[in-house]
C-alpha cells in the first residue's frame, strides 16, 4: 500500500485552519464577509472619502497645540537630547547585562536589523507619515538629529558603563541621568509656560509627569499599607481604597471647580498644575496597589537574610526588598503608564486643556472646516496617535516581561 | 548586680515600641495638619466668596429636566441627584452584562484554531483597547446621532411596536407603579428559584430529569402574566406625534453612545483577560473533555470556561469597577448619569465642593458594594481545597 499523495503546504493550511469542520465552514464565511466590509469601509474611508487636508493644515496644533512658534527650537533641542539620554541608558543597560553574563552570544547584525525592524516598524511608519504631511524641513532635521543622537549615545553607553567610576562616581552619573529631563523641563518651561502648552506634547508631558511624581507616594503608601502599625496602614488604605473608588474623570472636574478652594487664594492652580495633582494623586494609589503585589511577591527568606545580616529596618526594605519588588512589577508598571497616558485624552474633555483630543474637536470648527463633518477625520488621526504610543509601549513591556522571565518563576 | 544592668528597662527614647507609636503619631498629625490646613482654606475662601458649605443646597429646587424623566424642575436636587445615579446604575448594569458576553467570546475567539477568527479577534483586542475611551464615546456619541439613527420624520418602526429614531428608541413600557412591576418580577424569581429546587428534589429521589430551565421558566412566566392581569398593569405602545415620540418609554440616543463605547472598550479588556484564564487551564482538562467525546461547545462550556472563570473573576471584577466608573465619560456626550446631574446642579449655583464630594461618595458606595458582590462570586466559585 502506497502512502497517502502529499498534498502541497497551502492547500493543507487552508483546510486546517479555515476549513476543518462546518462550524468552521459557517464561522470563516460570516466573518470573512464582515471583515471585508469592515476592511472595505476603512480602506475607503482613508483613501477616498476622507479629506485629510484638516490634518495637514493643522498639524502644528494637533503636534503641540499654540505652543509660540519662536520657540518651538526649544522643543526640538529636548526632543534630540531626551534621544541620546534614553539611548545612553539603553547603552548603559546592555552593556552591564553584557558583563554579567545575561547576554551570551552576540546575534549577528541582520537578525539585530531584523528584531529591531519587527519591534518599531510601526512607530517609525507613523513618524513618517507625520514628516511626510510637514512642509518645512524642521520636523526632518530634528528628526534626524534625534535618530543620530539616539545611535550615538547607545554606542556610548557600554563604554561609560565600563569607566571605573568609584561610588561617588557613579552616584554623580546616576543623578546627572536622572536630572536630564528636569533640566530639559526647565529649558523648555524658562520660554514657554505649561498654560501655553498643547496637543500630543501636552499628552506625553501630562503622563510622564504624573508617573515619575505618583512613584514616591505610591511606593510609600505600598510600604504603609503593609507595615505592621496599624495607624499608618488605617492611613494607607483609607487613602488607596478612596481613590481607587472615584473616576478619574468625576476627580478632574472636581478638581477644576474646585482644588482652588482647598489652597490659599495667592497659590490657585493653573489647569495644566491641577490635571498633573489629579493624575500624580490618582495614579498614586494604583501604583501603590502594583508596589504591593510586587512586595509579596519577594520571598520572605530576603527579609530574613537581610536581617541577619544585620541591616536595620529600613535598609533592608529599601537594599533588599524593595529593589526585587520593582523589578518583579516592572510590566505592571508600564501597563499603568499606558493607561495613565490613555486617560490624559479626559483632561481635555473635564478641563479644557488643550490636547490632542480637545485640538482634534476644535480643528473642525474653524472657519475653512466648519460644517463638513470632519470629525471623523480628526478623531481617526488622534487614535492613531494614541493607539501607537500605546500598542508599542505594550509590546515592548510584553518583550521586557518575557526577557524578565516574570511569571516563570 | 550585672543582672540589674541587663534587665534595667530600656529608656524611652530606645524602647522600639514607644518609638513606633511615636512615629505613627507623627504621622497621623502631619495627615491631621494637612487636612485642617486644606478645610481652613476651605471654609476660608468660601466666607470669602459666600459660599455655603453644607448640605442643604440639596433641598433647593433643581431648576433643570433630565432628558426622558418625569422629574420637574421644581424637584430637589436630592431628587435629581437620585435620578442621575439611578441612570449610572441603568447604563452600568446593561453595560456589564453586554461586556462580559461580548469579551468572553472574543476572548475564546482568540484562541480558535481557525485563524481567521482567531485573527479578527486579535485585531479587535489590539485596536481597541490601545485607544483612550473617550475617543469611543465621541466618536460612538458621533457616529450614532448622526449616521445609525433615522431622522424622526422617517422613523424605523419595525412592527409598529418599536421606533428607532435620532429621537433614540421607544419601546412598549408599562403605565402604572413601578413598585408592583417590581414586586411581581421578584415573585418570578422567586418561583423560578422554588421550582428547581422541587424539581432537583425529585430528581434525586426518582432520577426524572429535573429540566429546571423548562419548569423554572414556564412557572416563571404564568406568575408573571397572572400578576400582570390580577394588577391590572397596562402598557403601551410608542408612536410618532408630530416631532416626538408618544407613549412607551423612550431611551435617548446618548445611552447607546455611551453604552457602545463601554461595551467594546471594556470587552477589550475582558476578553484578554478570558484568553488568559483559559490559557491557564491545565490542558489535560480539554484532553479529558476529548476523550469523553464531548463536543466543541461542551467542552468549553461545561468543562474548561467554568475552571477558567475561577481564574478570571477577580481581575474581571476590577474590570466591572473601570465599567461603572467610566460610565461619568456619559456626562461628556449629555448622559444624564449621576456626573452630569453633579455638573449641572453645580452650574445652577449649587456649591461644587459639597456636591462633588457627594458624587464621589456615591461613586465610593457603588464600587465598594460591586466588589463586595464579586468577593461573595469568588468565594462561591473558588475551588474548596482540603
Amino acid at each position: 500500500m502506497s502512502a497517502p499523495a502529499r498534498r502541497s503546504g497551502a492547500v493543507v493550511w487552508v483546510r486546517r485552519n479555515l476549513f476543518r469542520t462546518p462550524t468552521d465552514v459557517a464561522l470563516t464565511s460570516v466573518t470573512a464577509v464582515v471583515a471585508a466590509y469592515v476592511v472595505y469601509r476603512a480602506l475607503r474611508f482613508l483613501l477616498v472619502t476622507g479629506r485629510w487636508e484638516v490634518i495637514r493644515v493643522n498639524l502644528r496644533l494637533l503636534m503641540y497645540g499654540r505652543f509660540p512658534e519662536p520657540h518651538v527650537l526649544r522643543l526640538a533641542v529636548a526632543v534630540v537630547v531626551l534621544a541620546a539620554w534614553a539611548g545612553l541608558i539603553a547603552g548603559i543597560v546592555h552593556g552591564r547585562r553584557q558583563r554579567t553574563a545575561d547576554v551570551v552570544a552576540r546575534p549577528a547584525l541582520t537578525a539585530r536589523v531584523a528584531d529591531l525592524t519587527a519591534r518599531f516598524w510601526i512607530p517609525t511608519v507613523v513618524v513618517l507619515l507625520l514628516l511626510l504631511l510637514t512642509s518645512t524641513a524642521g520636523p526632518w532635521l530634528t528628526a534626524g538629529a534625534a535618530l543620530v543622537a539616539a545611535v550615538a549615545g547607545r554606542l556610548a553607553g557600554p563604554v561609560v558603563g565600563r569607566l571605573r567610576l568609584g561610588t561617588a562616581g557613579a552616584a554623580a552619573l546616576v543623578t546627572a541621568l536622572g536630572a536630564v529631563p528636569l533640566l530639559l523641563d526647565v529649558y523648555v518651561v524658562d520660554a514657554v509656560g505649561y498654560d501655553e502648552w498643547g496637543g500630543f506634547v501636552l499628552n506625553l508631558f501630562l503622563a510622564l509627569c504624573s508617573i515619575i511624581l505618583c512613584y514616591p507616594l505610591g511606593v510609600l503608601l505600598a510600604l504603609g499599607r503593609r507595615s505592621k502599625l496599624p495607624l499608618i496602614r488605617l492611613v494607607c488604605t483609607v487613602y488607596v481604597e478612596v481613590l481607587r473608588g472615584s473616576p478619574l474623570f468625576v476627580l478632574l472636574l472636581f478638581a477644576n471647580v474646585a482644588l482652588g478652594f482647598f489652597v490659599p487664594q495667592d497659590l490657585a492652580p493653573s489647569a495644566p498644575t491641577r490635571a498633573i495633582v489629579v493624575f500624580t494623586l490618582f495614579t498614586a494609589a494604583y501604583m501603590a496597589e502594583i508596589v504591593r503585589g510586587g512586595l509579596q511577591s519577594v520571598p520572605s527568606g530576603q527579609f530574613e537574610a537581610a536581617k541577619a545580616l544585620g541591616l536595620s529596618p529600613p535598609r533592608q526594605t529599601f537594599l533588599v526588598v524593595l529593589p526585587q519588588a520593582l523589578r518583579n512589577v516592572i510590566p505592571a508598571q508600564i501597563g499603568q503608564l499606558i493607561s495613565l497616558f490613555k486617560d490624559t485624552a479626559l483632561a481635555g474633555i473635564a478641563m479644557g486643556l488643550f490636547e490632542l483630543l480637545n485640538v482634534t474637536r476644535a480643528i473642525t470648527a474653524q472657519g475653512d472646516f466648519r460644517g463638513q463633518g470632519l470629525i471623523g477625520e480628526t478623531l481617526a488621526f488622534g487614535a492613531l496617535l494614541f493607539w501607537t504610543v500605546s500598542y508599542t509601549m505594550s509590546r515592548e513591556s510584553q518583550r521586557l516581561e518575557r526577557r524578565l522571565g516574570v511569571g516563570e518563576r | 548586680m550585672s543582672t540589674t544592668r541587663q534587665h534595667a528597662r530600656v529608656p524611652l527614647w530606645r524602647d522600639v515600641r514607644v518609638l513606633q507609636w511615636l512615629f505613627q503619631l507623627g504621622v497621623v498629625a502631619i495627615v491631621v495638619v494637612i487636612a485642617v490646613w486644606v478645610i481652613g482654606n476651605y471654609t476660608e475662601n468660601s466666607s470669602r466668596q459666600n459660599i455655603p458649605t453644607g448640605f442643604g443646597f440639596l433641598d433647593n429646587p433643581a431648576a433643570f429636566e433630565i432628558t426622558n424623566n418625569a422629574m420637574s424642575q421644581n424637584a430637589p436636587v436630592s431628587e435629581a441627584i437620585l435620578q442621575g445615579t439611578l441612570n449610572t446604575l441603568r447604563v452600568s448594569v446593561v453595560g456589564v452584562v453586554l461586556a462580559t458576553v461580548l469579551g468572553t467570546l472574543v476572548g475564546i475567539a482568540r484562541l480558535s484554531h481557525n485563524w481567521l477568527v482567531r485573527t479578527v479577534a486579535g485585531a479587535y483586542v489590539e485596536a481597541i483597547r490601545n485607544v483612550p475611551l473617550p475617543l469611543f464615546v465621541i466618536m460612538g456619541s458621533l457616529a450614532i446621532v448622526l449616521g445609525v439613527f433615522p431622522r424622526i420624520q422617517d422613523a424605523w418602526e419595525p412592527g409598529g411596536v418599536v421606533v428607532v429614531s435620532n429621537r433614540g428608541i421607544a419601546v412598549p413600557w408599562f403605565t402604572g407603579s413601578a413598585l408592583a412591576l417590581v414586586a411581581l418580577l421578584l415573585v418570578a424569581a422567586g418561583t423560578w428559584w422554588l421550582v428547581g429546587r422541587w424539581r432537583r428534589a425529585v430528581f434525586d429521589r426518582t432520577g426524572t430529569p429535573p429540566r429546571t430551565g423548562w419548569w423554572g421558566g414556564i412557572a416563571a412566566v404564568v406568575v408573571v402574566v397572572a400578576g400582570w392581569l390580577v394588577l391590572g398593569l397596562e402598557a403601551t405602545a410608542p408612536d410618532v406625534v408630530g416631532r416626538q415620540t408618544a407613549g412607551g418609554i423612550r431611551i435617548d440616543p446618548s445611552y447607546f453612545a455611551i453604552l457602545f463605547a463601554l461595551v467594546i472598550y471594556t470587552a477589550s479588556h475582558i476578553a484578554e483577560i478570558v484568553r488568559g484564564s483559559i490559557q491557564a487551564v491545565p490542558r489535560g482538562q480539554g484532553e479529558a473533555a476529548d476523550s469523553l467525546a464531548l463536543g466543541g461547545f461542551q467542552r468549553m462550556w461545561y468543562v474548561v470556561l467554568p475552571q477558567a472563570f475561577r481564574i478570571a473573576i477577580p481581575p474581571i471584577g476590577n474590570q466591572y469597577l473601570n465599567l461603572i466608573k467610566n460610565s461619568s465619560l456619559g456626562a461628556a456626550i449629555g448622559y444624564y448619569d449621576l456626573t452630569l446631574v453633579t455638573q449641572t446642579t453645580v452650574g445652577n449655583g449649587s456649591p461644587a465642593v459639597p456636591a462633588f464630594a457627594l458624587a464621589l461618595g456615591i461613586y465610593l458606595a457603588i464600587s465598594l458594594v460591586t466588589s463586595a458582590l464579586v468577593n461573595v462570586g469568588n468565594r462561591r466559585f473558588a475551588l474548596v481545597e482540603r
